[in-house]
């Protein structure tokens, strides 16, 4: 795939970006990347700081072109609970409060993405008490993909184990762990 | 416990055991970032709504004891000096960032400062946990006990697709960091560990030198931690961070054994000189004296040095850092001051061991 901005050098940089909510694709070579201020990687050494400050440019409005316009118009994001706006958050890098993970929601990936080497979904530790059913299902979860290997391993006694362990949970009409904490 | 009891030693009771491959690994610390679901975080939030959280830490969890971290003490940061601030962070029991937000930050220690919690810091909750020497996965056992303990009374800000939402981008997810503390003299004076950082940065894992400014690591302590904290589970994070400590602790000894091979004699000349001024010196800036005792440290493991506890590189280094020498002092002291405190401190340490 070549470079959507230079349509010379390979693109080597695949990104998705939201304007006004809007899903786009967007591949791009390192050279355009970096002068399109696609990313700003910090020029010596490693710096947290320098990467997030960088990574919260990482925002439509740094494109240049006919959609800049678009984007002005738009209505800034504001977090009701706690009131912070889009804007802020990028200057400041840092989130008011919970409820703005869901009014931003839109617009993270990128930067999570950029943050976390890709990745944009909690794969860890679910609470013990708030957890509720998010423990079985994560546990189903994790037992399916282990059946998908071991019936592709041929591991059939296996498989059978796991199935029947799958079989009893999904029959289990409560999960233990939830009621009163005290 | 009174924060009196922290502030007269250098050395954390945990630091006292010592852990797997403590011959390099000096400490394994887990931290956890937390949030109350319903209470904007601390750097928007009103200050009476912070001031409520210190006081449901300081209502529930002090004098309390869980498992076998005992009798909690709650330290308000602002009714701290200026100096008894600085030596919770030389402890590394609170973050510089909990020093200055003295309004409304606090701190639970438990009794052997194992565990610290900072309330109010970037997040509402940070659980710290340490544990002497290579130990992440028990540190990391003990810290999700600690954390389903607190869970028990506090609602978290939790979110099945973000998981544990923290106020900077780079928490969210699991919201652990978790660290280890490495001493590597052979790999910094072969120069070996310039090479390795990139390696190391491109795993996803970040390196720093601990005391020292930028990438220079003064006394050749180096902390190792992770960079992601979303999109892997906590296990996994922990496993690829044990696999390159294991691979420093591997080349740190292959590097010993070599200079020990080459240059054994140049070696112990460093070594011993380093002695020297530690024993003798009057005045000695800090920069000076982490070298030092590093270069000592060193000689302990070869051998050279023999009838001196390992235990004085940790235990030196937060000794003679400013604010606890002005705590030593009862009072505040110019840098001229410290040098020759810091001298005779030392001296006196190196005498109780003989
Ligand atoms: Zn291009
Ligand atoms: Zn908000």
């Amino acid at each position: 795939m070549e470079c959507q901005e230079c349509h010379e050098r390979p693109a080597t940089l695949h990104f998705t970006q939201y304007i006004n909510g809007q899903k786009s694709e967007v591949h791009v070579c390192e050279v355009c990347a970096k002068e399109k201020g696609y990313m700003n990687y910090p020029e010596e050494g490693y710096s947290l700081h320098n990467l997030l400050s960088g990574l919260m440019n990482f925002d439509t409005s740094t494109i240049k072109g006919p959609q800049q316009n678009t984007f002005k118009q738009v209505q800034e994001l504001q977090c009701p609970k706690c009131e912070m706006t889009f804007s802020e958050f990028k200057q400041v890098g840092k989130f008011g409060c919970a409820v703005c993970y869901d009014t931003f929601s839109g617009r993270l990936d990128p930067i999570f993405r950029r943050v976390h080497a890709g990745n944009t979904k909690h794969q860890g530790k679910i609470p013990k008490r708030q957890g509720g059913d998010l423990h079985k299902k994560k546990l189903l979860e994790d037992y399916k993909m282990k059946l998908r290997r071991l019936i592709e391993d041929e591991a059939f006694e296996e498989a059978a184990e796991i199935r029947d362990k799958i079989k009893a949970l999904e029959n289990k009409p409560e999960d233990p762990e939830e009621g009163d904490p005290s | 416990m009174t924060l009196q009891n922290f502030m007269n030693e250098a050395i954390s009771p945990w630091m006292r055991e010592e852990g797997p491959d403590s011959d390099i690994v000096l400490s394994s610390r887990i931290r956890l970032a937390r949030n109350f679901a319903n209470i904007s975080y601390p750097i928007i939030a009103d200050k009476d709504k912070l001031e409520e959280i210190r006081d449901f830490f300081r209502d529930n969890y002090e004098h309390q004891s869980f498992e076998e971290y005992k009798d909690f003490a709650f330290v308000a940061i602002g009714d701290l000096s200026p100096v008894e601030k600085r030596v919770l962070v030389e402890k590394h029991l609170i973050s510089p960032h909990l020093a200055e937000n003295a309004e409304t930050a606090a701190a639970i220690i438990s009794e052997n400062e194992q565990v610290s919690l900072m309330v109010n810091e970037e997040d509402h909750i940070r659980i710290q946990l340490y544990f002497p020497g290579f130990q992440l996965e028990n540190a990391l056992q003990k810290a999700f006990t600690f954390d389903d303990f607190l869970e028990e009374k506090v609602n978290y800000a939790f979110d099945e697709t973000r998981g544990y939402l923290t106020s900077c981008p780079t928490n969210v997810g699991t919201g652990m960091r978790a660290s280890v503390m490495m001493h590597l003299p052979a790999l910094a004076m072969t120069k070996q560990i310039n090479r390795m950082i990139p390696a190391i940065n491109q795993l996803g894992l970040v390196v720093r030198g601990i005391y020292g400014e930028g990438s220079e690591a003064v006394g050749s302590i180096f902390q190792i931690s992770n960079q992601i904290t979303l999109g892997k589970t906590e296990e996994d994070i922990v496993e690829d961070l044990q696999s390159v400590v294991k691979q420093l602790i591997d080349h740190e000894r292959k590097a010993r054994t070599r200079i020990m091979e080459q240059s054994r004699t140049s070696l112990e000349d460093r070594i011993f000189r380093s002695y020297g001024v530690l024993e003798y010196s009057r005045i000695i800036e800090s920069k000076e004296a982490a070298v030092c005792l590093s270069n000592v440290r060193l000689g302990i493991d070869l051998g050279f040095i023999e009838n001196v506890s390992r235990n004085i590189l940790n235990e030196l280094m937060i000794l003679t850092q400013p604010g606890f020498l002005q705590q030593y002092a009862k009072r505040t002291l110019s840098a001229n001051e410290r040098d020759v405190l810091r001298a005779s401190l030392i001296r006196e340490r190196l005498q109780l061991e003989k």
